[in-house]
């Protein structure tokens, strides 16, 4: 039962990183329809920034909120020169959100060397606690409880403000929500800086996590988010939360349980979808 | 009577088809202008370009002395003009509350009031207030785009074939509410029923390949069975 547990916390917490990740990624595409390939490395980049604002700081605390700021002036910057160019014109899209991806990678080791960085847990959050024999581990925890967070203000902001409901109609239809006198392009902004502030996010945490961190970190997580985005469904939050989850519990029972099957349960899921719900588990009616 | 919205000589393409080719004519303040013609005349490209979705690349649009020829939709619609497409474009993810409530520019108590003047225009919305735009009918997804469009005061409304795939006892609650609009605004109407037409429009205009043919009193046409016979198929 422990080991139960424990796997699960596990999974909740990778899942919860995927969630950051994909969340920003599923409005981006479900928005503005812009597959985004760069998102990996806004995630990286918060990464970076949060173990260099820690460092210079000693508090997790401005090392998020700085990472988040990073992530936000990187998405205005990217939205503004590299997307806008290509909004609607999809092989465009692709490779120049891929060649960005490359070139703000290799801006990382330009500025802060080639070799991988370590990155601590901040002091209060680490350590565990042992509950009879099961030990859950304080900064797993938090990832889980950080997630959730997130997920509760911005599915608040979704669902019960009139910006939320702007960018839900918009996934729908944003050329109508145009014509109802709506600057659709100053959302498509919005979303943006706010997708790439939560790949940030979720890169800020990610590093205390994985003990290092290196430039091209965000094109292995880019890759389950990308997963993520088809299993939740284009354009739909609270499906990427369940879909992430669902990812990272699958890979992390599966690495315990068949370790042969860990790397391959991820595209198992996902091809099961889109062969029986091609829309994705939670797709966003149209 | 004053003109309020004037299109001169306007030409559109779409990708790298010249769909309008010339379309020309004049919505004067307090009528409901009828656009009529054949399917894939130009119509719904000449509500379209009006919008700013489809812009011009010649010609001029002119509403209330000012040249929105080139303006983006979000300026243009925010000049207090409405617009109803074919499709009805109704937020199907979207509550019936919601879908009005993207559209309304405040949520003033002004506004509150504007929203219930309009929902005893269209009173069956009100049954449906919180069930998702998807679960309307065709003919309530047509009085919810028909509410929305209306909801912010309108100066101007576009409305796209509103009877199109409704039964007929639709199509007449349909025509009493754009009876009633008619009174606080002026319409811009596609419509391919000539009844409707013809019962609620005050001019017309004939497009057909792209172009205008003929403008002029609905009361005229509805006499020219020639005219009806060659442009519309009918009569």
């Amino acid at each position: 039962m422990e080991l139960l547990i424990n796997l699960t916390i596990n999974g909740l917490s990778t899942g919860m990183l995927i969630f950051l990740l994909a969340s920003g990624l599923t409005l981006i595409f479900g928005l503005m329809h812009v597959l985004n390939f760069a998102h990996g490395g806004l995630f990286a980049w918060g990464a970076y920034a949060g173990v260099w604002f820690y460092s210079i700081t000693s508090s997790f605390t401005v090392a998020l909120i700085g990472a988040i700021i990073v992530g936000a002036l990187l998405g205005f910057i990217t939205e503004r020169l590299i997307i806008r160019p290509v909004y609607g014109d999809v092989v465009p899209q692709i490779l120049i959100t891929l060649g960005f991806m490359l070139v703000i990678s290799e801006m990382l080791k330009v500025v802060w060397g080639p070799n991988q960085i370590a990155a601590t847990v901040p002091p209060a959050l680490s350590g565990s606690w042992e509950i009879g024999d099961v030990l859950i581990i304080k900064y797993r925890l938090f990832i889980i409880l950080m997630g959730f967070l997130v997920f509760g203000i911005f599915y608040y902001i979704l669902k019960r403000t009139k910006i939320g409901l702007i960018v839900r109609a918009g996934v729908i239809n944003n050329e109508m929500v145009q014509a109802l006198g709506i600057n659709i392009k100053r959302v498509f902004l919005l979303v943006f800086m706010t997708g790439a502030a939560l790949a940030a996010l979720g890169g800020a945490l990610m590093a205390p996590y994985s003990g290092v961190i290196y430039a091209e970190m965000g094109m292995d997580f880019a890759i389950l988010a990308f997963i993520v985005v088809v299993i939740g469904g284009m354009g739909s939050f609270p499906g990427s939360l369940f879909a992430a989850i669902l990812v990272g519990l699958a890979g992390s029972y599966m690495a315990y349980y068949v370790p042969d099957l860990s790397l391959a349960v991820n595209m198992i899921i996902m091809v099961l979808v889109l062969i029986f719900r091609p829309q994705g588990l939670f797709a966003v009616k149209g | 009577m004053t003109i309020l919205l004037e299109i001169n000589d306007t030409h559109t393409y779409i990708e790298q088809y010249h769909i309008l080719q010339g379309v020309s004519f004049q919505a004067k303040k307090g009528e409901v202008s009828v656009l009529l013609g054949r399917n894939g005349a130009g119509k719904t490209t000449t509500l379209r370009t009006i919008m700013g979705l489809n812009p011009a690349s010649k010609g001029e649009i002119i509403f209330n002395g000012v040249d929105i020829t080139k303006k983006p939709t979000y300026e243009i619609a925010n000049m207090k003009i409405g617009y109803v497409p074919e499709d009805q474009a109704i937020f199907n993810g979207l509550t019936v509350e919601e879908n009005l409530r993207v559209a309304m520019r405040k949520e003033d108590e002004a506004a509150m009031e504007r929203q219930e003047y309009v929902l005893n225009l269209f009173p069956d919305l009100k049954k449906f207030w919180k069930k998702d735009g998807g679960y309307l009918s065709g003919g309530q997804k047509q009085m919810l785009a028909m509410a929305r469009a209306f909801v912010n005061e309108a100066e101007l409304l576009l409305i796209d074939e509103p009877s199109k795939g409704l039964a007929p006892i639709i199509v007449e609650k349909v025509m009493e509410a754009l009876v009633e609009m008619k009174k606080e605004t002026t319409i811009v109407l596609v419509e391919q029923n000539f009844y409707m037409a013809s019962q609620i429009g005050d001019t017309y205009t004939l497009i057909d390949d792209g172009k205008t043919i003929q403008s002029g009193l609905m009361s005229e046409l509805i006499h020219d069975n020639e005219l009806q016979h060659r442009y519309l198929g009918i009569g």
